[in-house]
């Protein structure tokens, strides 16, 4: 499994209510909810996202509320992975309960640059700057965490046993 | 090697004799919360699944609270589809808007938490029970919904920080600005992945409430989970208010921590979290400028307790608010609302010039009941003050006690009760 994008970054600290404001979550739809998302940090991230870019920030990304309208908005917007130092706790069970591809890589995390253009691989935890010509090693995830993942989120890992 | 509370419970919930930091498990829960915004995701999910039924109709509390009373026509939709899943599986605690209160103030007072439980709820302050001895902890929505399936959740088992609680608070020091002060300290990532385990001579002065909010706000840090010991005050709580019987787990004397930290409640002063993070925080001392506010909200699952609207009122009896203020008071359940009626309480805030509302969630997270307007500042009670919280991006929220947002509320800038 592998992901490859433009980059999007972001610095410490991002929390739930800058990725989908609370406002817009009297709606459950991934589809609308993915037209606000990022909107109180960055306004110009839903005209410039493509499919499969990547978002990069630094400390406790996904901080605050357990709503798991953040990664789902993320996901529906295209994003085909998100690279931080670390991850809130609740964000980043969301995320693997999702099927949110997620990687905590510090270097990465510090190195990569908004507009640079991103690789992923998921199996061996391996992140490549093609744009600066870096390569980096993520964390890849434990053995359960993969299972749940190929099992396309918890639900289906749950049925699936 | 021994365990830390929190090590200790997962462990009797996951069939094992022992666990240890980072390990992976998986452990039965005594409690699934959900709410309006994050239960229909969950509801969702399970019907896609084709998962028709739940564990245990007793085990399960959905509460519609965030954005109910319905605020608007899709919010109405959500409480809808949470409504009909809790009579269609015969959930025997759904809260209807009449019996309601916001969740983490609720389930406590209805007796569905106890020492010794592990409970998850799709909301991110569920840790809140950890002021009972629980372990309980926020999840998402899929969680929820698999919770709700299985009556399981897996866990990686949390390392913990210990906090020494020593000395008397004075006068006007709440839990809040114990909370604050330890978020000021570690930072709002200082507790990531981890356990805030809170001990001392010190805990016998913090009231119950004073320890759901000290609980509440545990997540600020990025915990897993914050959790007190069970004394004579917690077990008397439970008593009072449970039919269930708790379970008394404590913390082995050669338990690892991976940090201890040493708070002196008697060296506390009222604390303000600035804008836009929990961590930015200062003492009311350390506050030279005359910071003008807007609005003033005393409520929410940290602070709408009966004791926070007794502080507040202590402070309001007799004054008005200061001119163009707004003042909004949020009772955090029907219960407290009826209580504080009783006492003279509403009476003392609406003779104040403020508007007391039917409890919701609403402007803690801008939905409704008290949203910002651009370049507006309010002292909240509340949790969070991110940026855009409470409305508008240019909005500042100012976190503090009952009893610094009460006094904010007469002098119009942020100030502090003398002791």
């Amino acid at each position: 499994m592998n992901a490859k994008g433009k980059v999007f970054k972001y610095g410490d600290n991002v929390d739930t209510d800058v990725i989908i404001p609370a406002r817009y979550l009297n709606s459950s739809d991934p589809n609308e909810l993915a037209t606000h998302c990022m909107e109180d940090i960055d306004k110009s991230f839903v005209s410039k996202v493509n499919k499969g870019d990547i978002i990069v920030a630094t400390k406790n990304f996904g901080c605050g509320s357990s709503r798991e309208h953040a990664p789902i908005a993320i996901k529906a917007s295209g994003v085909s992975c998100v690279i931080a130092e670390t991850f809130a706790r609740i964000f980043y069970r969301n995320a693997i309960n999702i099927g949110l591809p997620i990687m905590e890589c510090k270097e990465a995390s510090l190195a990569i640059e908004a507009g640079d253009e991103v690789s992923v691989d998921f199996d061996t935890g391996i992140i490549k700057d093609i744009t600066k010509g870096l390569e980096f090693k993520g964390q890849p995830f434990p053995e359960f965490m993969q299972k749940i993942i190929k099992a396309e989120g918890l639900l289906n890992y749950i049925q699936s046993r | 090697m021994g365990m830390t509370m929190t090590q200790k419970i997962l462990a009797a919930h996951a069939g094992l004799s022992k666990v240890c930091a980072g390990q992976l498990i998986e452990a039965d829960l005594e409690l699934v919360l959900g709410n309006d915004i994050t239960s229909p995701v969950a509801i969702k999910e399970m019907e896609k699944m084709n998962l028709n039924t739940v564990f245990n109709k007793d085990k399960i509390a959905l509460v519609p609270d965030h954005f109910a009373p319905n605020k608007d026509i899709k919010s109405a939709q959500h409480c809808k589809c949470v409504r009909e899943f809790a009579l269609k599986n015969e959930i025997t605690n759904y809260f209807e808007v009449g019996q309601m209160g916001i969740e983490h103030a609720l389930l406590p007072e209805q007796g569905l938490t106890v020492a010794g439980d592990v409970i998850i709820g799709a909301d991110s302050h569920t840790c809140t029970y950890g002021a009972l001895g629980a372990f309980s902890t926020g999840v998402g929505s899929t969680d929820m919904a698999a919770g709700m399936a299985t009556g399981k959740a897996w866990f990686k088992v949390p390392g913990a920080i210990k906090f020494n609680i020593i000395g008397k608070p004075n006068k006007w020091i709440s839990g809040k600005d114990v909370i604050l002060h330890i978020i000021g300290e570690i930072g709002v990532d200082g507790a990531l992945y981890e356990s805030m385990e809170f001990t001392g001579e010190g805990i016998k002065y913090l009231s119950m409430d004073d320890r759901f909010t000290i609980a509440n706000m545990a997540i600020e840090a990025g915990a897993k989970n914050g959790i007190f010991p069970v004394d004579d005050k917690a077990l008397e709580y439970i008593k009072e208010h449970s039919k269930r019987t708790p379970k008394i787990y404590e913390a082995d004397a050669d338990a690892v921590y991976d940090k201890e930290i040493t708070v002196d409640l008697s060296k506390l002063r009222p604390t303000i979290a600035f804008p836009h993070l929990p961590e930015n925080t200062k003492t009311i001392d350390e506050i030279k400028e005359k910071i003008t506010i807007d609005q003033v909200v005393i409520g929410s699952c940290t602070n709408g307790r009966i004791e926070d609207l007794r502080t507040a009122a202590e402070i309001l009896k007799g004054q008005k608010v200061a001119k163009g203020m707004r003042l909004i008071v949020l009772p955090a359940t029907q219960k407290i609302y009826l209580q504080a009626m009783e006492e003279g309480l509403i009476k003392t805030f609406i003779e104040a010039g403020g508007v007391v509302s039917t409890p919701t969630c609403g402007p803690c997270l801008g939905g409704y009941m008290g949203v910002l307007a651009e370049n507006e500042r309010c002292v909240s009670t509340t949790n969070r003050n991110f940026v855009g919280r409470m409305g508008h991006i240019t909005s500042e929220i100012y976190l503090a006690s009952p009893a610094v947002a009460a006094m904010s509320a007469i002098k119009g800038y942020i100030a502090a009760p003398e002791v």
